[in-house]
């Protein structure tokens, strides 16, 4: 059992530092903004499955599952607020492109 | 040995979505994607043993931000044409260079564990539920959520504020 769980242990260090590597990768090879936050989405499961299976090989699930839902909910909101800006940034330069949005002026 | 196949089709499933949602020139499959990698880690969290936050992840990463996903895509312009195709002339380097990344750290990352002698301690029986360690020990975290929650509402209402000196008001 311990040796199993060890190798489990060890899949799950190499899954959610991958999935971190994805959503960095996603959000710094395209220009489009929604793209991005979906990046920042696969970057956040990763950090998800990282804090889980932290607290399921400690012996304290029950620690990790408030914390797991305070992210889920900080979560929500940074995608509530991000789409809000999205859709202003879209009335105002008609575009996706985070290239276009250069200027800070209001 | 049978959970353990489980967890491995699981994790390599998540891995899969995630680098095909990252590679993709359509949002909409990539939202979907999304929507799948949600489901797939709850069911990741159900075998870990953390039921209520397997039903957080559900109904709210897997649902609601779909939706949040969705309905801003839809109120959006999609890309043109030459857009779409200078999208997809970039798509094939990224098909090419992400999985080599994703082999490559996967390797850094197996040679970086070998070194762990860390002996997990799994939980068979949860001797505090879920919810009594969240009323009692986590309180500053239903605070700060509550906090955020507001903190989201207010930055919405004021995102969409219809400004008539901007010249943005009917």
């Amino acid at each position: 059992m311990s040796y199993e769980s060890l190798v489990l242990f060890k899949l799950y260090l190499i899954t959610a530092p991958l999935l971190f590597v994805v959503g960095i990768y996603a959000v710094i090879t395209t220009r489009n903004i929604i793209a991005m936050i979906i990046g920042l989405e696969i970057m956040t499961k990763g950090v998800t499955i990282l804090l889980a299976a932290a607290g399921y090989f400690n012996g304290k699930p029950q620690l990790v599952e408030p914390l797991i839902i305070t992210m889920i909910v900080v979560e929500v909101v940074i995608l509530m607020i991000s789409a809000g800006y999205i859709i202003n940034i879209v009335k105002k330069h008609n575009s996706l492109d985070v290239s276009n949005i250069n200027k800070l002026k209001g | 040995m049978d959970l353990m196949y489980i967890h491995i089709l699981l994790l390599g499933l998540i891995i899969s979505f995630s680098v095909i949602a990252a590679v993709n020139t359509r949002i909409i499959k990539a939202a979907i994607l999304l929507a799948f990698i949600s489901l797939l880690t709850t069911l990741v969290l159900f075998l870990l043993k953390m039921p209520l936050a397997a039903i957080f992840e559900l109904s709210v990463c897997a649902g609601l931000i779909t939706v949040i996903f969705i309905s801003v895509i839809s109120l959006t312009n999609p890309l043109t044409r030459e857009e779409r195709a200078e999208e997809k002339t970039k798509m094939f380097k990224r098909v090419v260079f992400l999985p080599v990344i994703v082999l490559v750290c996967g390797a850094a990352f197996y040679m970086l564990e070998k070194s762990v002698d860390f002996i997990p301690v799994v939980s068979d029986a949860v001797s505090v539920s879920a919810e009594t360690g969240m009323w009692n020990t986590r309180q500053i975290d239903l605070a700060g959520q509550i906090i955020i929650i507001l903190t989201g509402v207010f930055g919405v209402i004021a995102l969409f504020k219809d400004n008539k000196d901007d010249g943005g008001g009917k």
